[in-house]
């Protein structure tokens, strides 16, 4: 409910400035995502613990969590910025911040796609 | 939550008000006053904005990236 109140009243306040400051009303969606933003990171984070918590009882190697942890959150930053560049209209510049986001992405899942790359060469018959 | 919405309407209040400075500035004749007028809002604004989002990118990091 806050929330959704917070992004009307944001989109009303931005269409008034738009058409005397589009700078401000610039300032102003991105200042109410990063408001958005913050205000669910709190619950992201008990989600996180409880997955942590699972992890430890199953005796899962603590580096695949932290990985995948790694993942979502690049993901997240990368998402956030790429659609804040696109508002300001330059699409060519949110591109590439996607881009770079996904190869980073790519990046730290190297080690898992060896391990599991690994382990299917193990199962096969040599 | 209260605070974070009242920054919203600062920012908001903060744009109107350095609109109307810098038409009201221009009838004067007064140009530059009124783009400087127009920068310092501008950089007012920026500051509170990029606070919010370092405390953003503080989070996330001490969520996701280092455990």
């Amino acid at each position: 409910m806050q929330i959704v109140g917070l992004g009307l009243i944001a989109a009303i306040l931005s269409l008034l400035i738009k058409e005397h400051k589009p700078i401000f009303a610039f300032l102003l969606s991105l200042f109410a995502g990063a408001l958005i933003f913050l205000f669910l990171i709190g619950k992201i984070a008990d989600v996180i613990r409880v997955l942590q918590n699972l992890a430890e009882h199953s005796g899962i190697n603590s580096v695949y969590l932290k990985t995948v942890l790694k993942i979502v959150g690049i993901a997240y930053i990368a998402e956030f910025g790429a659609q804040i560049v696109r508002d300001t209209g330059q699409e060519a510049v949110a591109a590439k911040i996607e881009l770079a986001g996904k190869i980073l992405i790519l990046f730290m899942a190297i080690p898992i796609f060896r391990i599991i790359i690994e382990t299917v060469m193990k199962l096969l018959p040599a | 939550m209260n605070l974070d919405v009242n920054a919203i309407f600062q920012i908001a209040g903060i744009g109107i008000i350095i609109a109307m400075i810098h038409t009201i500035l221009k009838q004067m004749g007064k140009e530059e006053i009124a783009q400087w007028a127009t920068v310092i809002g501008f950089i007012v604004v920026l500051f509170m904005v990029i606070r919010l989002l370092d405390d953003l990118f503080r989070e996330i990091k001490a969520i996701f990236l280092f455990q």
